[in-house]
């Protein structure tokens, strides 16, 4: 069963996503902890794989784990590391276990992590891997070959509103949804006009996708310059950095700046959710959510 | 014979212009005249997310997004409509056993449109 599909499908509620941390080491400890500080604000939160190009421990096992602790997965898969052999081997994978939703992304390029001579592989793209998804769930494989029964999944993924060329970006959308995708995480998007013209724009050509834009909580003017310099399809604009640098406190403007967005995101058409990255880890994650409304649910856990 | 010299002839005369990889699937016309092979992640479906603020490459940052350029050049070029409206089409992935082969014998033989025997597009725009 995933809450995610019933609350997007059969409800009006809001949805709240969020990011699992990479997990190196520490064990089921580790997860057991952080499942525990997502679990009340969130309905399902994305089992990374390999997020910028960096290893970590993979993406099936995480999400494995996570529900294990009471946090329903959404279980990336990118297209950086794993031919088509192997991404529906993953897909599979995550069927046995249970794991319904999946999250197919292309995925930073090698050269954006810390071992950038490693081979690239792309034999698939996102749109492809989407559609592989939507076959594996008609019971059969790429080739043909039958599944029975066939896996049941709810497939979503992403797609970056506020970078160039804008206005293909939402015919993209539109592929990705006749592909399969029945949601789309959006990149981090400082834009908030680009933002409301990418949600105006698919909400006219697909009006069933659900849309999830994405917010980040970081520590300052720092941490968003970061992202402006480092991270290839995000843009701060200086507006935006130059409030935060001269505010008294930045620390707190960046949060007020952060949830404005929230706010404006959460007025547009189509969209159906937030999603939350967390880059501060304290306990502003917390009035964050209480500030959007959101009150924590108990903690169920099924072990 | 004629099978061995086409790749040859192909690459010779593509090459320059479009910097052909010789995938031996030639999608160019769907993609403004703009080879997607040249694109760092070889996607078929671009562009991806990482597009810079200036239509630049994530991963090659000197060069424009070849997903870019194909998206501004079937806007512009003077490219009959049914090449223009295949732009957005999902189209398959690459068939590695084309690879170095004469995407012109393939076109020919049709052997360029055999897909995964699994493969299917829902809700295409023809
Ligand atoms: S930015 Fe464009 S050219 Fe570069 S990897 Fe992405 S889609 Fe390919």
């Amino acid at each position: 069963m995933s809450v995610l599909r019933e609350k997007l499908e059969n409800s009006n509620d809001v949805v709240f996503t969020a990011e699992f941390p990479s997990v190196d080491g520490g064990g089921m400890a580790s997860v057991e902890r952080n499942a525990a500080r997502l679990a009340p604000w969130f309905d399902a939160v994305n089992a990374t794989d390999n997020p910028a190009a960096h290893a970590h421990t993979s993406n099936t096992t995480t999400a494995i784990a996570m529900k294990m602790y009471g946090l329903e997965p959404i279980m990336q898969i990118v297209c950086r590391d794993k031919n088509r052999l192997a991404i529906q081997s993953d897909m599979m994978g995550a069927s046995l276990h249970g794991i319904t939703n999946l999250s197919l992304l292309t995925g930073d390029d090698v050269t954006a992590g810390d071992e950038p001579e490693a081979r690239r592989v792309f034999d698939i793209d996102s749109a492809q891997a989407i559609n592989i998804a939507r076959i594996l769930g008609e019971g059969k494989y790429l080739s043909g070959r039958p599944i029975k029964p066939a896996p049941d999944f709810y497939l979503g993924a992403v797609e970056n509103a506020a970078a160039p060329p804008f206005d293909y970006r939402i015919q993209r959308a539109l592929k990705k949804y006749r592909a399969g995708a029945k949601f789309l995480q959006l990149q981090i998007c400082f834009h908030p006009d680009r933002l409301e013209a990418f949600c105006k724009g698919v909400a006219e050509v697909a009006p069933d996708l659900k849309l999830i834009p994405t917010v980040v909580l970081v520590k300052g003017a720092k941490g968003l310059g970061f992202m402006n310099d480092k991270v290839p399809g995000i843009d701060v604009p200086v507006s935006f950095l130059a409030r935060v640098q001269k505010a008294s406190d930045p620390s707190v403007e960046v949060i007020k700046l952060t949830l404005e967005l929230a706010r404006h995101a959460l007025t547009l058409p189509g969209v159906r959710g937030l999603h939350i990255t967390d880059f501060r880890h304290d306990d502003s994650l917390d009035s964050f959510m209480n500030d959007l409304g959101r009150t924590p649910k108990r903690q169920t856990t099924n072990r | 014979m004629l099978k061995k010299l086409l790749p040859f002839v192909e690459h010779a005369l593509k090459a320059p212009v479009w910097d052909c990889r010789m995938c031996g699937q030639c999608v160019l016309h769907s993609t403004g005249m703009t080879c997607p092979m040249t694109c760092p992640k070889t996607l078929r479906n671009g562009p991806c997310g990482g597009v810079r603020e200036n239509g630049h490459c994530e991963v090659i940052p000197e060069m424009q997004c070849i997903w870019v350029k194909a998206y501004d050049r079937t806007i512009s070029l003077p490219l009959p409509k049914v090449w223009k409206q295949h732009y957005n089409e999902l189209r398959p992935p690459v068939d590695m056993q084309l690879q170095g082969t004469s995407s012109w014998v393939n076109l020919v033989t049709k052997r360029d449109q055999q897909v995964p025997g699994g493969w299917s597009v829902q809700g295409s725009e023809h």
